[in-house]
């Protein structure tokens, strides 16, 4: 009994925990027009483009120099098995392919989760436990429209550029790794790449990144939301924060690149 | 007699088999000031987060000017809101931005005034709590009295009819809160507005307040006004403005398992 107990109840919370995050998704994303500039309340989307810095700018150096490791070492692992058969040139389709669909963006979605999903988590966790969430209602002023709207527009910006920038970094770090094997010149190897990727590659990838966005901060907020208590809870949720966007973003990983392989197989 | 501004009627709350408030009614007329008394743990927050529709009772209404908060549309309330204004127990200042931008968020959030009106309104709103001085300085560089008063320029910002402040003197030096008194009798006498403090300083509560009620263990046990309060016979409201404590264990079972711990000490030791 305390077993089916105990099922019964996880599964009811975590049924409400997707109820809060669809919730919650669709009133900010209905919010976010309100953040634009001119058609948006005013002066909201400066508060939006502090977030992009915060988001965006102030996570590149981590996003690119985590994409050119990553870049060198998927390039080294695919170099050392295609070298056995002649085809170390695969190692440039392998590398492009890879950013531009997969790693580009996840790599990208865990530096952010990392970074911005706990930083949102904390400040939404702070502001709950020191009444400015309820400052906020009690002055007529929605906390979704005010403190997520702002980072969700940030975010869907940002996280599709980093993204970018992460697969550039890796697809250069695979043309270090040719150039230091079979020196492999930048401009042959980006012709090659150019050759290998195609539009609908980078296309997955952005749709990936764009998704990725979202539950990030979705995720994050939530877990500022529930925050109850005191100091502590605000590091519980932090740590929640990180744990449940990057739990989400791979789940979300999974289903999208099933549905890229069923449509790409289909065609 | 018109009527109240803030009409609470059998309020209940309960928290699974914690009942925090029974059957709570009160009324609070246009323009006084009614201060809420109650030792801790009483339920004076939960009455006033009710109050400002921070949360749904358990049963009972609360209608403010006729309107009941937890049945009326979402614009409703946000018109309700709009006209209250909350100056909070922990003071809820948002620590990302200085004191004049504090004041001048509801300002630019909720009214389409131009910029300049409202520099010049928070100005005006932080000079008639003394912090004209003030209006550059971050939340956290502030003292604590500084902090109380600035969340009332920003509570009065909208000039409400309604203003509720949770514990106001709290955690004050005597001077300070004599300050905080005087500066909530000047917003009743200037703006007339109707005023809720939740307190449970004795001092402040009969400096400022028309009349006086009284929660205890969740219930309202009296709602009169100051003089025949500060001169009831009632022994749980003497025991209140005497300042007699409880006996720290006045429950039976608490005392047997006072005396079950203290044996098990007597037998490791």
């Amino acid at each position: 009994m305390n077993v089916l107990e105990a099922i019964g109840g996880g599964a009811i919370r975590g049924l409400a925990y997707i109820g809060g995050l669809t919730i919650q998704g669709w009133s900010g994303l209905r919010a976010t027009p309100h953040v634009l500039p001119v058609v948006g309340k005013r002066g909201r989307w400066r508060a939006a483009l502090r977030e992009m810095a915060a988001i965006g700018v102030d996570a590149l150096p981590m996003v690119g120099i985590m994409s050119v490791c990553a870049g060198f070492i998927l390039a080294m692992q695919a170099g050392a098995e295609l070298r056995r058969f002649g085809a170390l040139q695969y190692v440039m389709d392998t590398v492009a392919i890879g950013f531009t669909r997969e790693l580009g963006p996840l790599l990208t979605a865990f530096v952010v989760s990392g970074r911005s999903g706990s930083a949102f988590s904390a400040e939404i966790g702070t502001m709950m436990v020191t009444s400015e969430i309820d400052a906020l209602r009690t002055m007529a002023i929605d906390p979704i429209e005010f403190v997520l709207a702002p980072k969700y527009l940030a975010a869907m910006i940002t996280i599709p550029c980093l993204s970018i920038m992460s697969n550039a970094f890796g697809i250069l770090a695979g043309a270090g790794f040719m150039y230091i094997t079979t020196r492999y010149t930048l401009s042959m190897y980006l012709r090659y790449v150019a050759d290998s990727i195609e539009l609908h590659d980078v296309f997955t990838g952005l749709l990936k990144s764009l998704v990725f966005a979202i539950i990030i901060v979705n995720v994050g907020c939530l877990e500022g939301f529930r925050t109850r208590g005191g100091p502590d809870a605000v590091g519980r949720s932090a740590t929640s924060a990180v744990v449940w966007s990057t739990f989400f973003v791979i789940l979300a990983d999974v289903f999208f690149t099933a549905i890229f392989y069923l449509v790409h197989k289909g065609a | 007699m018109a009527d109240p501004v803030i009409s609470v009627e059998n309020l209940t709350v309960q928290y699974g088999d914690h009942r925090v408030l029974n059957g709570v009614s009160l009324n609070i007329e246009a323009g006084e000031v009614m201060a809420l008394l109650g030792g801790s743990g009483s339920g004076k927050t939960t009455i006033l987060r009710h109050i400002i529709g921070l949360e749904r009772p358990t049963s009972g209404t609360v209608r403010i000017r006729g309107v009941d908060i937890n049945r009326c549309s979402p614009k409703e309330l946000k018109d309700i809101r709009r006209t209250m204004g909350v100056a909070f127990q922990e003071c809820a200042l948002f620590n990302a931005m200085s004191i004049e931008e504090n004041v001048a968020l509801p300002l630019h959030e909720l009214t389409n005034l131009a910029d300049p009106v409202i520099e010049i309104m928070t100005y005006m709103k932080l000079a008639a709590v003394g912090l004209g001085q003030a209006a550059k300085q971050m939340p956290q560089e502030l003292s604590g009295g500084m902090k109380k008063r600035a969340a009332v320029a920003r509570a009065t910002a909208l000039d409400p009819e309604i203003l509720v402040f949770d514990e106001p003197s709290a955690g004050l030096d005597p001077i300070v809160a004599a300050g905080l008194d005087e500066l909530i009798l000047l917003l009743k006498r200037a703006f007339h507005m109707t005023i809720l403090v939740v307190t449970h300083e004795l001092a402040s509560a009969f400096r400022v307040a028309d009349r006086v009620a009284m929660l205890d263990r969740g219930s309202l046990i009296a709602v009169e006004s100051k003089d025949s309060f500060q001169a009831s016979t009632q022994p749980r409201i003497r025991q209140f403005l005497d300042r007699v404590p409880d006996p720290i264990a006045e429950n039976a079972a608490v005392q047997n398992r006072i005396r079950e711990l203290a044996g098990m000490t007597g037998a490791k030791g």
